[in-house]
């Protein structure tokens, strides 16, 4: 009996059941469409954050401000101190002291309220020099960004975020005209083209004013030399363990701190973060898929159970077809066959229900289900090997009737 | 002519738990070629044990037991599946027809075993059902015919591997007196074009069809018609 019989003669009993067939496959179907959505959903969240960290800038160092051990050995939390200065930023921009950096971008950033006539719109106000649009990999959608000119004038110029210039003027063209940011007035000479949100911010909701100018009229206080962060680019990927040992040294030397453990600043590498994200996204998807895959679990069970009874119900015609001549391992077959065919049905229709499931759920929470062909033949692959594992102890117990035992029973 | 059968001093031992039960003692019996024999005892008189040991469906415990010019004494389970498949065509009491399948499909299961084409099984289980009257029958599953005519198509099923042995278990035992007729009626036209027939019952009016009875009782054959005529 080759295999095409083999599956033929399987595929008709489990026909011949249906009802009994159809709610075993529903195990397996059931935890088939729950590995793949919750995979499908880890995958998706994924690539999110992926895109959303690489649409920082690429090769990209942030440098903040970390903690500074008191006189007292008490040590504050990061960002206690104001301890990068405009200074640090100008010293990390000079080539010979870091050759790996490319670009130096220090900002301030504060909420404030701007007024264009009579529309109001808070948003974030970010104060900054040219290189921030080389750093965070901006372009604009018209007029220009900061120039050095502005920089050095303290110019009340300001470049509005896509979101933020539609907020305050609507469909005009905000060039030339003027915002009042925290009450002084500023002149539009850039608006910004989308780049959507990131998880940390929403990037087309901002206002960029140059950095003294947002130190003087916004922020404020006493430090005015004072910088939040300090963007760096490295020439490129290759170069950034480089970069990244640079600016720590220079650092480190410009704070007269000897021991690289007290560093008042910390440096984060969109890798770092990418790598963080990466790991708690695909710890999440883990512990996901194990609780969708212990019902995979249950369903291969399920076929077991039904596999069993469906052997003791059947004991009468082993014995026939034995007697007409099946040997235990053509019985073997059969049974393990009509196991792989339960899970290979239950596994295709899991994968059906998955792929639907997955697009109706992604619209409706509006986070994308990555549904790979890899996940899916993997998925086939799985049910099959569950219907086939668990078959095979109830097919080797049809395997071992006696043909005289099993055609006697009534 | 050498016989089909030959049995010399089979016997068989059931183990019950500690308990040992011997079903056949000392059993000597040849069945020629063409044959038509009934075997007869009441219940527990080792008609069955002898029927599963001519069938090849269990092994003597002593003794030997030649079908066709093999020994099935030193086989194991895989080749007893074959000599069955081969050798052997079952009829039973219950017909052991599949529900699931029409009546050709189950008449050409024993083929499918042999390792015959789909084609060719398909005219085998045909040609075997016209033999028994049935050839317009051939898609009607069990449920739909009467219980002479799954009879006769669990007939057609023993028959389609052209078996050296045609073993029939208590094949009248579910059937009425039509019925009963019918299917001894063509197990006698079988006979007549040359089958060896060997006839499992307890009814004497049904071992009347056959030529030659062997009586058994607590194991041993106790009359052979054949033995008391020469």
């Amino acid at each position: 009996m080759n295999w095409r019989e083999t599956i033929r003669t399987g595929w008709d009993a489990v026909r011949a059941h249906r009802l009994r067939s159809g709610l075993t496959m529903l195990g397996i179907l059931i935890g088939i469409a729950a590995v793949m959505l919750t995979v499908g959903l880890g995958q998706g969240a994924q690539a999110t954050i992926t895109s959303q960290i690489n649409s920082l800038g690429s090769n990209l160092l942030v440098v903040t401000p970390g903690s500074t051990t008191g006189s007292n050995g008490v040590r504050g939390g990061a960002g206690t101190a104001s301890t990068l200065t405009t200074a640090d930023a100008t010293a990390l921009a000079d080539r010979t002291v870091a050759p790996d950096v490319a670009a130096v971008a220090p900002t301030v950033q504060r909420s404030a309220s701007l007024t264009a006539g009579t529309a109001n719109w808070t948003t974030t106000v970010i104060g900054t020099v040219p290189d921030y649009a080389v750093v965070r990999a901006r372009t604009l959608a018209e007029g220009r960004f900061l120039t050095a000119q502005d920089v050095a004038e303290h110019a009340p110029v300001v470049v509005l975020g896509s979101t933020t210039a539609t907020e305050l003027f609507g469909a005009r063209s905000p060039l030339g005209r003027s915002v009042a940011v925290s009450g002084t007035p500023m002149t539009v000479v850039g608006v910004l083209a989308p780049a959507g949100s990131s998880a940390v911010q929403n990037q087309d909701d901002q206002a960029i004013l140059p950095l003294p100018t947002a130190a003087d009229r916004v922020i404020g206080g006493t430090a005015r030399t004072a910088v939040q962060a300090i963007y760096l680019t490295a020439v490129s990927t290759e170069a950034l363990p480089a970069a990244y040992q640079e600016v720590t040294a220079e650092l480190l030397a410009l704070h007269r701190v000897t021991d690289p453990a007290n560093a008042d600043f910390t440096i984060t590498s969109q890798q770092a973060i990418l790598d963080t994200a990466t790991t708690i996204t695909g710890a999440l998807t883990a512990v996901l898929a194990g609780i969708a895959g212990i019902s995979l679990l249950v369903g291969g069970i399920g076929v077991m159970n039904i596999m069993l009874v469906s052997i003791t119900e059947r004991i009468r015609e082993i014995g026939l077809r034995k007697a007409l001549g099946a040997t235990p391992r053509v019985i073997r077959r059969q049974f393990l066959v009509e196991a792989g065919v339960l899970g290979l049905a239950g596994g295709i229709a899991g994968v059906i229900l998955g792929v639907v499931a997955g697009a109706l759920l992604s619209t409706a929470i509006g986070q994308p289900i990555v549904v790979s062909p890899t996940a899916t033949l993997g998925a086939i692959v799985v049910s099959v090997g569950i219907g086939l594992v668990f078959g095979v102890y109830p097919a080797s117990r049809a395997a071992r009737l006696a043909p005289i035992d099993a055609l006697r029973s009534e | 002519m050498s016989p089909v059968i030959s049995l010399r001093g089979v016997g068989k031992t059931y183990k019950q738990g500690a308990l040992e039960v011997e079903a056949l003692h000392d059993v000597d019996v040849d069945i020629a070629e063409g044959e038509f024999v009934a075997i007869m005892g009441p219940s527990g008189s080792g008609k069955s044990t002898l029927m599963h040991v001519l069938g090849c469906l269990d092994v003597a415990t002593t003794g030997t037991y030649t079908l066709a010019g093999m020994s099935v004494g030193a086989m194991d389970e895989e080749q007893l599946a074959t000599i069955r498949n081969r050798r052997i065509g079952f009829v039973f009491q219950q017909f052991n027809l599949l529900a699931s399948m029409p009546a050709w499909r189950n008449v050409e299961l024993p083929l499918t075993y042999a390792g015959v084409g789909r084609a060719e099984r398909k005219d085998r289980a045909l040609a075997a059902l016209e033999r028994v009257g049935l050839a317009d029958r051939a898609e009607h599953r069990p449920g739909q015919l009467s219980g002479g005519q799954q009879q006769r198509v669990a007939i057609a099923r023993a028959l389609v591997t052209e078996p050296a042995l045609l073993l029939a278990d208590e094949p009248t035992g579910n059937l009425d007196s039509a019925s009963t007729a019918d299917v001894l009626g063509l197990l006698a036209e079988l006979h007549a074009s040359g089958r060896t027939i060997v006839l499992i019952t307890h009814e004497e009016d049904v071992a009347a069809a056959a030529e030659r009875v062997l009586r058994i009782l607590d194991g041993g054959i106790q009359h052979d018609s054949l033995a008391a005529l020469s």
